[in-house]
């Protein structure tokens, strides 16, 4: 008998945090540096150096635990995790264990039907990265990433299928960006996320044996990832088997998640009081500095964007993904009050720009007056729409106006009925077998004749018009 | 009288006057030190090159009249667990005996700045770990009184240095009593300033909650001219503390009339040497005769200090050394087949007996499972015994008690018994417990061996401990004794 599980799965972060030198040093976080090239006796752990607190990470984690509704702590410690490992220098990672920066919120998805609880936000530091050459006997060890910033979100167990686990990430991903507190970047690693996934029989109250995923790398993959495992982990309840308790890894390429180790030995971190830090005090002053610094948040302006603009739920969602469309959205929609014809522009011409030169906005020429010129130019008759993507083009890549483009290239549209008869007749007389098989009945004529027409005047008659015209003569 | 026997201000005095050369100093030092340091043993490394530039640097300072300093010219000893660049910086271990760090300490810094010469890097207990300098991987320190006997620890090296006019002045650094209590075997000045007073940036950790940086001097005026120059507050130490730094030698020769001691009666009690509770008692009336108030009173929780010290340094300590694991620097044990055997050769060839028996005691403490029993009452009875002192300092001003139970002992004689070499720093841990400033003094000697009394004063006020300390040490002369090195 096949029986009815439950997916449970709890979702753990580790975001990089958007601070220009690492959390207890001066050195730089940049990505991509030659190895070893960003580091100082702190972030080495030399003997005898100390921890400096980074204040700006600090405000990341408030403004971060502000987003996601939680309790920030007024009083926080920091902790030492204690393990061997070449990659850490100091043989322990400063992090929080009691008393983290923030506790107890939570994060709405699924258009506000899902609530997943967020458990805990706390700061940490980064590990450096090991470097293994095939086939040498020895590994080379990267300090460059060693001590950044890092802050883990931890959700409660609320998570109940991989469309969830992608929504969760999705959603969480545009707050981070919105807040700016972290790029959001997968691939590259600045956001890491290891879902917990186990199955249950339906109705239990105990949790199965959980299975953490590692190395995905991108949304797709969580929800592949997290699909991929449950699928197993049902197989292996439904052949009478058990789930070992264990870490896997994620092999996109194969579309499998592979075992890494299991966690048969527990490890025991020693956690203690980090002694070489003073406790962070987060007074009324400091914290109603970071709410009244936080942004209007993706979910809320979904909400707006629909309700003031008459979006439909799709293009909110689309054009509030990124805060820096979003941001533009709504500068256009100032001047512009045909916002259909707006989100319809930035969904599609725009969007699509962006992704072919893999531009940010803010490194093009687009601005939210061009857009509302076009559209305005569109609106009322003085140019075609076929025109108006290629001046938006023009205007994206060199920040010429819309109004130049359309003088310089003589892409005025004609309009005038008495100008298009000319044409119009001519192109009848040159074309009478045509004509005639329209006016026998056969409609698809008519369509070759305009584009006959358009032909003509460069594409530069209102086809509306042609197609009236054409119409009263034959 | 000879330069090398000269206390700091002695010394500046001089310059000022144009009586003696900056070099004439130095000189004076590096050849008392080519004469008595094979017996003495006080350094791991003399820094000669560093020294001699500065003494250039400084000798230019003092003829253009510019930038002088209380300590420019003047040699001060480090001991070698705090960073000096370009020298290493060995804690007395085979483990760091090749380690040259690439940065200086924020008091090496200050010291720099003020023009002090680097004369040379102290011997040590391993890690700081003991008391008695026995610990040392790499040498032996011997006492200048007798070369029989040990010089205390684990700041040995520099007390030695100090007492055998190596060095007017030296840094120590004291976790539980690391800077007194030598300082009380050798006959010299030794402060422990209050928790956050000095910056630990660059002090090689053994319980950065308890650890100091400190003075070693030959008198309490020389003492306060050192507190000036390390004192402050300092962004790169979090637990520095943004205070105002008072000038630590105005106060000094105010008298001390109506000034409150406290004598706390734990810190008297039969375990320590008759002698030295005698010497403390006299000195207690010189006090009074001053004008001081002396009071016993109890402070009931400084019985358990010993205990409380021992789990949460060792805590601290097993995690602080983790790091020395052959990755990065210092020594690599070779023919490690992976690297779980690397660490366990690495740690099991580079530390020694006193440093493992610590980092296990550590490890063991803070385990699963044992961490609430041990770490965690300890905690709560530190903050028991910091109550005791808040208390007692409603009623005094100041606390007077013995700095050791016994004077210096025969070097070897406790090498042994770990448990008997713990017990004997009561006197002293309590004020790391408290993070309060404390000081050693000398006011005696039982059989040719210094015998020295502790100063406790409230946080942030070492000028009332220097001031009571001066006019007692006016109206004696233990510190003017100088060590006759025979042997
Ligand atoms: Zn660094």
């Amino acid at each position: 008998m096949i029986m009815e599980y439950e997916v449970v799965i709890g979702m753990e972060i580790h975001a990089q945090l958007l601070t220009k030198s690492k959390l207890f040093c001066g050195c730089s976080t940049e990505f991509g540096a030659e190895p070893n090239s960003q580091c100082c006796p702190i972030c080495l752990g030399f003997p005898g150096s100390l921890p400096m607190m980074n204040r700006k990470a600090v405000d990341h984690i408030i403004t971060t635990a502000l987003a996601l509704n939680c309790t920030v702590a007024r009083e926080s410690i920091f902790a030492r995790k204690n393990y061997f490992y070449p990659d850490l220098p100091k043989a322990y990672q400063i992090s929080q264990d009691d008393q983290p920066l923030g506790e107890k919120g939570y994060l709405d998805i699924m258009d506000s039907s899902r609530r997943i609880r967020i458990r805990r936000i706390h700061l940490e530091e980064d590990a450096g990265k090991l470097v293994h050459t095939e086939g040498e006997p020895f590994s080379l060890v990267d300090y460059n990433r060693g001590g950044a910033s890092l802050m883990e979100i931890v959700t409660e167990p609320d998570i109940r299928s991989a469309e969830e686990a992608a929504a969760y990430i999705t959603e969480l991903r545009s707050i981070l960006r919105y807040i700016g507190v972290c790029d959001g970047n997968m691939e590259e690693g600045s956001l890491r996320c290891e879902p917990n996934i186990s199955l249950r029989l339906r109705g239990a109250k105990e949790f199965g044996v959980k299975v953490e995923l590692k190395n995905i790398n991108s949304i797709r993959a969580v929800q592949r990832g997290v699909a991929y495992e449950v699928e197993r982990q049902s197989q292996i309840l439904n052949e009478g088997g058990t789930v070992i308790q264990e870490t896997r890894r994620w092999d996109e390429a194969n579309g499998v998640t592979i075992s890494m180790r299991s966690k048969e030995e527990a490890h025991d971190y020693r956690y203690f009081p980090e002694a070489d830090l003073v406790r962070v005090v987060v007074d009324n002053a400091w914290l109603n500095r970071m709410a009244a610094a936080l942004p209007e948040l993706p979910q809320a302006r979904r909400e707006r964007f629909i309700a003031a603009y008459g979006l439909p739920a799709y293009d909110a969602g689309v054009l509030t993904e990124s805060k820096e469309i979003g941001d533009f959205f709504d500068k256009v929609a100032a001047i512009s009050h045909d916002y259909k014809a707006v989100s319809n522009w930035i969904m599609g011409e725009l969007m699509r720009l962006l992704n072919e030169t893999g531009q940010s906005l803010e490194q093009t020429h687009m601005t939210p007056e061009v857009l509302a010129e076009i559209i305005a130019l569109v609106d009322k008759g003085a140019i075609n729409l076929k025109s108006a993507k290629e001046v938006f083009e023009e205007s994206f890549r060199t920040g010429k106006a819309p109004s130049k483009i359309v003088a310089d290239r003589g892409m005025t549209q004609i309009s005038d009925e008495a100008a298009l008869s000319g044409i119009i007749e001519d192109v009848i007389a040159a074309n009478s077998k045509v004509a005639e098989d329209f006016q026998a009945g056969k409609e698809a004529a008519l369509g070759f004749l305009v584009g006959q027409v358009m032909k003509e005047t460069r594409g530069q008659a209102n086809p509306a018009i042609v197609n009236k015209l054409l119409r009263e003569k034959l | 009288m000879n330069i090398y026997d000269m206390t700091l201000h002695q010394l500046r005095k001089m310059l000022s006057e144009g009586d003696i050369t900056v070099q004439e100093i130095y000189s004076s030092f590096a050849g008392r030190i080519e004469e008595v340091e094979s017996k003495v043993g006080a350094f791991v490394n003399l820094a000669s090159d560093i020294a001699e530039l500065q003494a250039h640097k400084a000798a230019d300072r003092w003829s253009e009249g510019r930038n002088v300093t209380p300590i420019t010219g003047l040699p001060v000893a480090i001991k070698d667990n705090i960073s000096l660049a370009g020298v290493p910086n060995t804690c007395s271990s085979k483990m760091l005996k090749n380690y040259i760090p690439p940065y200086n300490a924020t008091v090496v810094e200050k010291l720099a700045e003020d023009g002090a010469l680097f004369i040379g890097k102290t011997n040590l207990d391993e890690f700081a770990m003991g008391s008695s300098t026995e610990t040392s991987a790499l040498k032996i320190t011997r006492n200048p009184w007798n070369l029989d006997y040990v010089p205390g620890g684990s700041s040995g090296g520099s007390a030695a240095a100090v007492a055998a006019g190596e060095s007017p002045a030296a840094l120590g650094s004291d976790t539980g009593g690391s800077i007194r209590q030598p300082a009380s075997f050798c006959g010299v000045v030794g402060m422990k300033p209050t928790y956050g007073r000095v910056s630990r940036y660059g002090l090689v950790a053994f319980a950065g909650s308890l650890d100091q940086i400190g003075p070693i001097t030959r008198d309490v005026h020389d003492c306060a001219i050192m507190m000036n120059a390390l004192s402050g507050h300092d962004i790169c130490d979090s637990t520095s503390a943004d205070v105002p730094i008072p000038d630590h030698t105005t106060g000094l020769k105010q008298d001390i009339r109506g000034l409150r001691i406290g004598l706390p009666g734990e810190l008297f009690h039969e375990g320590i040497d008759a002698s030295i509770r005698e010497a403390v008692y006299a000195a207690v009336d010189l006090l009074t005769g001053m004008g001081a108030e002396c009071v016993e009173l109890s402070m009931p929780h400084l019985e358990y200090s010993v205990p409380v010290y021992y789990i949460l340094a060792t805590a601290e300590a097993g995690s602080n050394m983790a790091r020395y694991d052959g990755v990065q620097y210092g020594y690599r044990a070779s023919g490690a087949e992976d690297i779980l055997d690397m660490y366990i050769r690495t740690r099991s060839e580079g530390l020694g007996t006193e440093v493992k028996r610590r980092i296990m005691l550590g490890t063991y403490m803070l385990s699963s499972g044992y961490y609430d029993a041990f770490y965690l009452k300890a905690q709560k009875v530190r903050t028991l015994i910091k109550n005791d002192f808040d208390r007692a300092f409603t009623r005094v001003d100041l606390l007077l008690s013995p700095v050791t139970p016994t004077t210096a002992f025969k070097a070897g004689k406790r090498a042994d018994d770990p448990l008997q070499m713990y017990l004997s720093d009561i006197c002293t841990i309590p004020a790391n417990l408290a993070g309060l400033p404390a000081m050693s003094i000398p006011c005696g000697f039982d059989n040719g061996l210094p015998v020295g009394m502790q100063i406790i004063g409230k946080p942030f006020d070492e000028i009332t401990m220097l001031r009571a300390a001066y006019a007692y040490e006016q109206s004696t002369d233990w510190h003017k004794r100088r060590a006759v090195i025979t042997g």
